[in-house]
């Protein structure tokens, strides 16, 4: 069954709307739209990113239909983010999948983000069969794999997401929205290391303490470039760490970066350093479809879908506090 | 001298070796090049003499924990007893369900004299324990510290129940045990302990 599906993404500060073909077993994106909402000042504020996404989101799903080359009789499944995510925002994007499915008649699933991001590497990068997945975004820093019969959490941050931490300080700093870019360039620059604490507590992390230390060094009147060097550092070094640990722990060969901090060149670099010394596969899948976008939450709807998953109206609830070991895992053996 | 690994984890490496006529283990943490070098030495020296403090300290507590003989903090080596009994990951999965209570049992027991002593063992997952002589042995202090909180408490048996969770997933209602264990020995209000790792659980961020 050659399936064209449908994704639509709204979990935070990305709409995304993305068309996928299934091409026996991995996925040939057709199109993947976003555009993402850029704060005047300060963070996210949910009800004005969900704003901004419902002004955006007719526009996209023409737009990708289009460039997708098909028609909308064409496609056989429509998918959304059901969750985890800020609700304003998921609302939005579910909402727009239900209409979207009722009008053409044609079946509705909800997929969870975190698990999407990783479906999307064993989709897209060859090779990519069983990883330990280092997830890094703004709101999401987790470490994920599957392990019997689940995909497990198997360390995630305590208080904020590596993203958020960046951007915090960024904003302190008045880097600009995404300040992540911003402080990989101004690191490069750096001239000595400014110990921060090491926060890991088992296989979790806690980036709160490091940010207090940066903003002190700040005030304290270090140069910007090497406090962003030693924060990229230290947060870098305990992501790696945290995914070594996991890799030993689950036995995987396997390592596969999602999110938008994926990006970053130096955590890149590190943790294919860490794969490289364990004899293990390093995988990151292209920009497009590691930051938030839809044709990853089509790709995992079509998985599930294709695996017997069905969902009527009531089960489309989204949900803010998806868990990803709540995901029956229908798709692997 | 010839020292055979008996295991490569993720930070140290394990060896079996010889120490005035005994046999011994030493661990050996390793370099990691894709951390810079201060980082790198900085958590090396830090991890060695934490780890050392606190089994020396355990061990005075009456917990069970590897004798210590020998300590490098430039080499980042600890040389100690070797213990010749099974990782409680190995065999939780495969005991009698009598047995494996009972050894969740004396798992919170053991955790609990710990605590007493405001010992938080910082990596409290099955592959840190190993069962011999009908006890408890705790290894692998690197993530340790003292800390007088409940919420360090917590924190600490918190780990330990998302270990339960994803390796011993069928298994995961024995941490129930490990509690009782735990309430019978903890000197403390085992109580608060237990809701507070309920409060991490539903502060957690998507759980």
């Amino acid at each position: 069954m050659m399936m064209i599906c449908l994704g639509i993404e709204g979990t935070a500060h990305s709409i995304g709307v993305g068309v996928i073909k299934d091409m026996r077993g991995s996925c040939h994106v057709l199109s993947n739209l976003i555009k993402a909402y850029q704060p005047q000042k300060g963070g996210i504020h949910p009800r004005e990113a969900a704003n901004h996404h419902a002004a955006h989101i007719a526009d996209l799903i023409s737009d990708s239909v289009r460039k997708a080359g098909v028609d909308f009789a064409d496609i056989d499944l429509i998918s959304f983010s059901q969750g985890p995510g800020l609700g304003p925002c998921l609302r939005t994007a579910a909402t727009a999948a239900r209409a979207l499915a009722l009008t053409l008649e044609k079946p509705l699933i909800g997929v969870n983000h975190c698990v999407a991001h990783l479906e999307i590497g064993r989709g897209t990068v060859n090779g990519c069969r069983d990883p330990v997945l280092l997830y890094v975004s703004g709101a999401n820093t987790q470490v994920i794999a599957f392990a019997e019969g689940k995909y497990r959490v198997f360390g995630e941050t305590l208080d904020v997401g590596i993203g958020n931490c960046l951007d915090k300080f960024g904003r302190q700093m008045d880097l600009g929205f995404p300040c992540g870019p911003k402080i990989e360039e101004l690191a490069k620059k750096a001239t000595q290391y400014l110990g921060l604490p090491y926060s890991i507590k088992g296989m979790d992390l806690a980036f709160s303490g490091l940010l207090t230390a940066a903003e002190a060094y700040m005030r304290q009147g270090k140069r910007l470039e090497d406090v962003c060097y030693s924060l990229q550092e230290t947060t870098f070094a305990m992501l790696t760490e945290v995914t070594e640990r996991a890799m030993a722990h689950t036995e995987k060969q396997e390592v596969l970066l999602g999110g938008g901090v994926a990006s970053n060149k130096r955590l890149r670099e590190m943790v294919q350093i860490m794969a490289n010394d364990r004899g293990a596969d390093f995988f990151v899948p292209s920009r497009d479809v590691c930051v938030d976008n839809g044709a990853m939450i089509a790709w995992l709807g079509f998985l599930m879908y294709d695996s017997g998953v069905r969902m009527n109206l009531d089960d489309s609830l989204i949900n803010q506090r998806f868990r990803t070991d709540m995901v029956e895992v229908t798709w692997r053996d | 001298m010839t020292k055979k690994i008996l295991y490569r984890g993720a930070e140290a490496e394990i060896r079996l070796s010889e120490y005035m006529g005994k046999t011994v283990v030493q661990k050996q943490r390793v370099k990691k090049a894709y951390r810079i070098e201060e980082i790198d030495r900085q958590l090396i020296a830090y991890r060695t003499k934490e780890e050392a403090k606190l089994i020396a300290e355990a061990r005075s507590h009456g917990v069970s924990v590897p004798l210590l003989y020998d300590v490098d903090l430039v080499k980042g080596a600890i040389t100690m007893e070797y213990l010749d009994g099974n990782r409680v990951k190995d065999i939780l999965n495969v005991l009698e369900e009598s047995e494996r209570r009972s050894i969740c049992l004396k798992i919170g027991e053991s955790i609990a004299r710990l605590h007493n002593h405001d010992i938080i063992h910082g990596d409290l997952t099955t592959s840190n324990m190993i069962f011999l002589n009908d006890r408890i042995h705790f290894i692998d202090f690197g993530l340790g510290c003292k800390n007088i909180e409940l919420e360090a408490k917590g924190v600490d048996l918190h780990v330990l129940m998302e270990a339960f969770e994803s390796t011993h997933s069928k298994y995961s209602h024995c941490f129930k045990d490990v509690l009782k264990g735990y309430s019978k020995q903890f000197q403390g209000d085992a109580g608060a302990v237990v809701e507070k790792i309920e409060e991490i659980v539903r502060r957690g961020r998507y759980r």
